[in-house]
């Protein structure tokens, strides 16, 4: 034997079961962390091993995977869990966010709205919302039991006294179906109104941590606030600089060492979609025009 | 006595049709009182349907004792076929149970004998897949709860006839609970324990 053989989407059928029942336990029980036992894959710890996991006990050969990291379909990280799904299950593949049947992403939804036969998987650094405020999870496990979340309150509370504002950018506490507090994985909060009531099923896995997660479609998910200081996303206050959009979530790019910076949409897929249908930003590039060799630059 | 040769057959292709029986579970929990269909097909033993094979041979194994009813626990030909095709252990006792099988709803025992996990882990419950008449005409159920678009309405031909009623000790259970998988030849339905029937006609 000269290459070796692998199962379809790399993990073997016992493993893919293992996983397959904490998955409709997470459905199951909203929000709830299951535990499972992660397996090693082949690719480091923090570079989505969770999520892959869940994606290749979900993945059949008639998905279409489409695969982000921060919104973008073409970083290292996305592209290369784009080419394991593409090589061990033979899936197709696609950056359009309305062709993918399977979503994986680190770290962004897409702004493009989901539907009903789409299935969005996240990848889960720390899953476990309550965890920088009690490192003990014999403790957290206890207080999600009891739905005692008075310490979550007590830190966003401690942002307003010490910043006037909650000052959580990402990773911002939501509660899911009005039972367990969740950590959104380390979305921007722009993106958490995303999960209430999305029509898409919702899947979070953890590979070092050994835990899923999942928001069933349609489903209210609440972003943990207060009366007199209400959760509200944050997005910086300038139009994308390639495609003009003033409602998607921006990234600061430096461009020179003399303070220069630009913003541009995180989302790759949602940017080339509308500057292909025609819209341009202050940065876009001229329209391409064939010159002549040697011919002058304007 | 059925030798294993004699045994009918599990899945044809064991990785795909696992696969796509599965995504048919996963879409009916994720949006229950919708029926889906497993289309895989394997061989049947005793008084399993097709949809209730499939499903066994696509979520059991040695990590999940099984408990049956007592009409399916009589039938030795099921029993050798679990056996040999899952390998998942068959357990009398129903609160250690992970899945327990009925093969009809009036075998059903009380849901407060199955495990129901712990507020800690409430993952820890057992998953109740019970054979039904139908699940296409019979009696309207309207279902609410995460999964469902407002309210999603079921036809179906139960029993027993009360099961609803019986599924109302979820409420009170939360996180704890029963997940009940609604089998009727090779549809599927799925009742999480977060689904609440708002209105019943008959």
């Amino acid at each position: 034997m000269n290459a070796p053989a692998y199962n379809f989407a790399y993990l073997d059928e016992q493993t893919k079961r293992m996983i397959r029942r904490a998955i409709l336990k997470a459905i199951a029980i909203p929000g709830y962390q299951v535990p499972f036992a992660s397996r090693e894959m082949p690719m480091p710890y923090g570079w989505g091993t969770g999520g892959v996991q869940v994606t290749a006990a979900i993945l059949g050969p008639q998905d279409v995977l489409k695969v982000i990291d921060q919104g973008s379909d073409d970083t290292t990280n996305a592209i290369s869990i784009r080419k394991f799904f593409a090589r061990t299950a033979g899936v197709a593949t696609t950056t359009a966010t309305d062709e993918a049947t399977v979503i994986q992403t680190r770290h962004r939804i897409p702004e493009t709205a989901l539907h009903e036969n789409q299935v969005l998987v996240y990848q889960v650094p720390i899953p476990e919302p309550l965890r920088f405020l009690e490192p003990r999870e014999t403790e957290t496990r206890r207080m999600h039991a009891l739905a005692e979340y008075g310490l979550m309150h007590v830190k966003l509370y401690e942002d307003i006294a010490r910043f006037g504002h909650i000052a959580t950018a990402y990773a911002y506490p939501v509660k899911v179906n009005a039972r367990y507090v969740m950590d959104p994985s380390p979305t921007p909060k722009f993106d958490n109104p995303k999960m209430d009531n999305c029509p898409a099923l919702q899947l979070f896995g953890a590979g070092r941590e050994k835990r899923i997660y999942a928001i069933p479609p349609y489903t209210q998910v609440v972003s943990l606030d207060f009366e007199d200081h209400p959760f509200e996303p944050y997005r910086f206050n300038a139009p994308c600089a390639l495609c003009a959009a003033e409602n998607s979530y921006l990234d600061e790019i430096v461009t020179d060492d003399k303070g220069g910076r630009m913003f541009v949409c995180s989302d790759t897929d949602y940017c080339e979609s509308r500057q292909a249908a025609g819209h341009h930003g202050s940065q876009s590039a001229a329209p391409y025009k064939e010159k002549a060799q040697g011919g002058s630059h304007d | 006595m059925t030798t294993i040769a004699e045994l009918p057959p599990g899945f044809a292709d064991k990785v795909l049709s696992a696969q796509s029986t599965f995504r048919s579970v996963m879409d009916a929990m994720a949006r229950p009182g919708s029926v889906q269909r497993i289309i895989p097909m394997a061989g049947t033993a005793g008084p399993m349907m097709r949809g209730t094979a499939a499903i066994a041979l696509t979520l059991f194994d040695h990590d999940t004792p099984i408990w049956l009813d007592p009409r399916i626990s009589d039938s030795s030909d099921v029993l050798k076929w679990i056996k040999f095709h899952t390998g998942a252990p068959v357990v009398q006792d129903p609160s250690i149970a992970a899945f327990a099988l009925i093969s009809d709803g009036v075998l059903l025992p009380t849901l407060e004998r199955f495990a129901l996990g712990t507020n800690e882990y409430p993952d820890r419950s057992t998953t109740v897949i019970i054979q039904v008449e139908s699940l296409e005409a019979g009696r309207s159920f309207d279902l609410r709860g995460p999964g469902i678009d407002d309210v999603a309405t079921l036809q179906a031909s139960i029993r027993p006839f009360d099961l609803f009623d019986r599924l109302r000790l979820n409420e009170t259970l939360f996180p704890r609970g029963i997940d009940v998988v609604l089998v009727a030849d090779d549809f599927v339905v799925a009742i999480p324990r977060t689904t609440r029937v708002v209105s019943k006609e008959s």
